[in-house]
């Protein structure tokens, strides 16, 4: 059994005895402990790992709570279809709010949440159907089967078991193809869409999924107080779940435990001793307590208090992955192209920002199985030449093909999906994710298994032909060793290496790598160089950057020279060298 | 709805739309030199109105207390790090810079017969004792991050903002407060009644409107505040002392603050509590000025201010409701035009 396994069952063992053990008013503050978990889990997806803050959490738990009151209290009906209620409105709700504010830049999606966090707060005090700020009260109990779930223990195993299987079925997410992309999000989305990432759809799906899971905990929230009103929905309780994974540690599931059981308790605490030290006031004194012991936690440990308490764990060895038998993934259909076609191809293009021309009338073709150098003095231009080839930029003006179609105007994933993969001037890793993992996230396109599958661990038989495919693109750039370290302990040059292979991955086409050589040695670039010769022989198209001039001329076909945004000269390596225009410009002209 | 009542939520609107085109201004100043989107904005225009509503009343305001609090614990977290740093001849320097100002607002607090001073020096009192804390919280909670992302410093600011909440309740109490107008002279303009206090508002807040533009778009300290905002250590190795732009900014946005607390006073009843809501209409404001732009953040808040004047008129229990959806369309208009969003932020 794993270590993960392990601690699942343990945690579902100590939560079903716990009722047997302690108080009645200690079962219930656990009751809430798990509560609080399952929004918190939620936000560490949301936050804590996609990096997309949310103050409007409990807006939804309230929305699972409300729905299931009017339905089960007010309707009469079973507290069953007021859980489908709650979360369809939920899902409605989040899919919309998400499609609005999910494409902003980091700051407005909190300040967004926290306005509509109020909004529905104040919307639930002044509807009278939801009985204003009084609430709605008597709901019914929920019935199992025979089981009325009526006492605290009742819900403590409920909760537990609820809990223990969201925990589960999260960790099963994020160590999957989709929870890869959602992992991206945080840092690198640009170099995610390169691999063919939706990024939109990864920051929904974690959007949707907190907001879910905060419904579900409004659900039995309600029909453990057995009413309902406006106060626990606040932006306050809003603010207090974010509180939780911070004062845990916002990038672990468990870290979303620590922290509401933390925030829990601490506030019994406080609200316990602080009257009888101080007389009266308790409620007032909690807030300050609170509010300063997480700016002090912010300030002095920033990835919250799990961390600290991992280091007397033993850490987790890599898991052992037999992956030789997986099946290999499908290959792109090699179609011919007639053999005066390029593959890729730019004509004419302009790239102007406001009255800088970074790009002037730059036209160059690459043909299968050629390798093409682009080399150029810094600020030649090259980088943004990338950028218009791979849709990272739209030119001014001009036209990009790719085996004859049309693809300026694409957006980058769409480019990537036609089998244009690329590598970064400035490496874009996730630097805390194995490398093994890294390269799979090139692998991303090739995949389906959408989340369902991810969640309930379906996806296993795709996930090891993904990792098959990525391990065998890091045995062949020669980084084998290396395949279950974090991708941010290597050195530079082996990261640009991380990068080809993550490109390799997609199966592309043409593969544009921008300075691959820089930060190797000697015989690193020997290594690299071999491989390329090796992908130009399988028909690759490869258009590189590179300022490693023994490097170029040796591998290159065919080389474009930039200077000012412009083509100075074309030809193969051996003209090159010897045009007068080009070593003006790189050694400086004759007066 | 007749026209006289339609001036009269007009004026009231564009009074509040004053105040809040103060804050959203603040935000966005605040936003621009430190990254902090400042949650406790409205707490300083609570601290504003109950400073002056207590020195009214001939009491020492309490938030003279949390001034001389935030100072003694700067000052000694910075001979802290001095001795730590075995920096000695630093700390009579600092304990000059923490506790002089203090003892000279305590020696201004107890030289005074408060209750009857005249008003305008109320109001200066007021001032000098709240805008210190700017700066004090910038060193106490802000400094020591100010490289991190964009989010924990807001997720920092939330955490102040609780901290600044209680102790707001502590110092003055659960009841709501209502300062003496400076003047409660009314005009008569055709058929409705113009209260002076409402056109100072709005005189007040247009001018430091127009303060502010001119400081950050035509002078070299503006240009300086705002280098910072764009890159910390570029602006530093050009010798800006960044830290001090920090400290600057916020107290600019604790004086502001302040100013809005006073000017708002007399014309609606604050809570220890009322600074969020103001706060975070503010913030609407300023999202409508995508946080950037201030002409188009005060253009957002009197906006702001007629909406809710209007829909207190029409669905008053829906009010927050339908000020706060307006975020939802304006976060529209604003995704679709930054739809090739920028890279990691």
């Amino acid at each position: 059994m794993n270590r993960r396994l392990l601690a699942l069952l343990l945690l579902l063992v100590g939560i079903v005895l716990a009722p047997q053990v302690l108080q009645p008013f200690h079962v219930t503050l656990l009751n809430y402990v798990g509560l609080y978990s399952l929004v918190a889990l939620g936000l560490v997806v949301l936050t804590g790992v996609g990096g997309l803050t949310s103050f409007g959490q409990a807006a939804f738990v309230g929305i699972g709570a409300y729905a299931t009151a009017v339905v089960s209290a007010n309707l009469g009906l079973s507290p069953w279809l007021g859980l489908l209620a709650g979360l369809g409105i939920t899902l409605v709700v989040a899919l919309l709010l998400g499609l609005l504010t999910l494409r902003l830049a980091g700051h407005y999606l909190p300040l967004g949440t926290l306005a509509w966090g109020l909004a529905l707060y104040y919307l639930f005090g002044n509807l009278p159907m939801l009985g204003g700020f009084a609430g709605i009260a008597d709901l019914p109990y929920i019935q199992l089967g025979g089981w009325t779930i009526d006492s605290a223990s009742d819900f403590t195993l409920i909760i537990g078991v609820l809990l223990v299987a969201t925990l589960w079925m999260l960790g099963n997410l994020l160590d999957s193809r989709q929870g890869r992309a959602i992992r991206s999000l945080k840092e690198a989305s640009g170099m995610a869409e390169a691999m063919g990432v939706n990024t939109m759809r990864s920051k929904l799906l974690a959007f949707v999924l907190a907001a879910l899971l905060a419904a579900l905990s409004g659900w039995i929230y309600a029909h453990m107080q057995r009413i309902v009103n406006p106060t626990p929905f606040s932006v306050t309780m809003g603010i207090e779940y974010l509180f939780m994974i911070v004062l845990g540690g916002a990038a672990s599931l468990w870290g979303a435990l620590l922290g509401a059981a933390l925030l829990t308790l601490f506030k019994q605490v406080l609200e316990d001793v602080l009257p009888q030290l101080l007389g009266g006031g308790g409620g007032t004194l909690e807030l300050i307590v609170f509010g300063v012991l997480i700016i002090l936690v912010l300030q002095y440990a920033k990835d919250g208090l799990l961390p600290l308490l991992q280091k007397y764990l033993p850490s987790p060895k890599p898991r052992a992955l037999d992956l030789h038998d997986a099946e290999p993934l499908p290959r792109r259909e090699a179609e011919r192209l007639p053999s005066n076609q390029p593959l890729l191809a730019a004509d004419g293009l302009v790239k102007r920002f406001g009255g800088l021309v970074a790009n002037n009338d730059m036209s160059l073709a690459v043909h299968a199985g050629q390798v093409v150098a682009l080399i150029g003095p810094n600020g030649a231009g090259k980088s943004t030449l990338f950028n218009l080839l791979t849709g990272v930029l739209p030119p001014t003006s001009g036209q990009v093909f790719f085996k004859g179609q049309r693809i300026d105007g694409l957006s980058p994933r769409a480019i990537a999906k036609l089998g244009v993969s690329r590598t970064f001037q400035h490496v874009r890793l996730l630097p805390g994710m194995s490398v093994l993992e890294n390269v799979a996230l090139g692998a991303h396109r090739r995949g389906n298994a959408g989340v369902l599958r991810a969640l309930l661990r379906f996806d296993r038989a795709e996930e090891r032909r993904l990792l098959a495919e990525a391990a065998r693109q890091i045995e062949r750039v020669g980084l084998a060793e290396y395949m279950h370290t974090p991708a941010g302990s290597l050195a530079l040059g082996q990261q640009r290496i991380v990068e080809i292979a993550r490109a390799l991955c997609s199966d592309p086409q043409m593969l544009l790598l921008d300075e691959p050589a820089a930060g190797l040695r000697y015989n690193e670039k020997q290594t690299l160089a071999c491989l390329l010769e090796q992908l130009r022989e399988e028909g690759l198209g490869v258009l590189l950057v590179e300022h490693d001039m023994d490097f170029v001329m040796g591998l290159a076909d065919h080389i474009v020279v930039m200077e000012f945004g412009q083509r100075l000269a074309t030809g193969s390596p051996m003209e090159i060298q010897d045009n007068p225009a080009v070593l003006a410009a790189y050694l400086g002209g004759v007066e | 709805m007749d026209a006289t009542i339609a001036a009269f939520l007009l004026q009231d609107g564009l009074t509040t739309g004053a105040i809040y085109a103060l804050i959203a201004l603040a935000l966005v100043l605040v936003f621009a030199v430190t990254r902090v989107i400042f949650v406790g904005q409205g707490d300083f225009v609570v601290f504003g109105a109950l400073t002056l509503a207590s020195l009214q009343a001939g009491m020492l305001p309490p938030t003279f207390w949390l001034l001389l609090g935030c100072a003694v614990a700067g000052c000694v977290l910075d001979c802290a790090i001095a001795i730590r740093h075995q920096h000695l001849w630093r700390l009579p320097r600092i304990l000059l810079n923490y506790l002089l100002p203090s003892t000279l607002v305590w020696a201004a607090l107890s030289a005074f017969d408060l209750k009857n001073l005249p008003g305008l020096a109320q109001v200066a009192l007021t001032l000098l004792v709240v805008t210190p804390l700017g700066p004090l919280l910038y060193r106490l909670v802000y400094q020591r991050l100010a490289e991190t992302s964009v989010l924990m410093l807001l997720i920092v600011s939330v955490a102040l903002h609780i901290v600044l909440l209680g102790l707001s309740l502590l110092m003055f109490g659960a009841e709501g407060f209502r300062t003496e107008a400076l003047s409660d002279v009314a005009l008569t303009v055709g058929e409705m009644q113009v209260s002076l206090q409402s056109l100072m508002v709005i005189g007040c807040a247009l001018s430091l409107i127009i303060m502010l533009y001119l400081l950050f778009g035509h002078t070299l300290y503006g240009k300086a505040l705002r280098a910072t905002a764009f890159n910390r250590n570029g602006a530093q190795l050009v010798g800006i002392p960044t830290r001090l732009a920090g400290q600057a900014a916020f107290a600019l946005a604790a004086l502001v603050g302040a100013c809005s607390g006073i000017l708002i006073g007399p014309l609606t009843t604050l809570y220890y509590d009322s600074g969020f809501l103001i706060s975070l209409k503010g913030f609407v404001a300023a999202i409508i000025g995508g946080l950037a732009s201030y002409p188009m953040a005060a253009a957002g808040a009197f906006l702001v201010g007629t909406l809710e004047s209007f829909s207190m008129f029409w669905a008053s229990a829906y009010k927050e409701v339908i000020v706060f959806t307006l975020v939802i369309p304006v976060l529209l208009i604003l995704s679709l035009k930054h739809s090739h969003s920028g890279e990691e932020h």
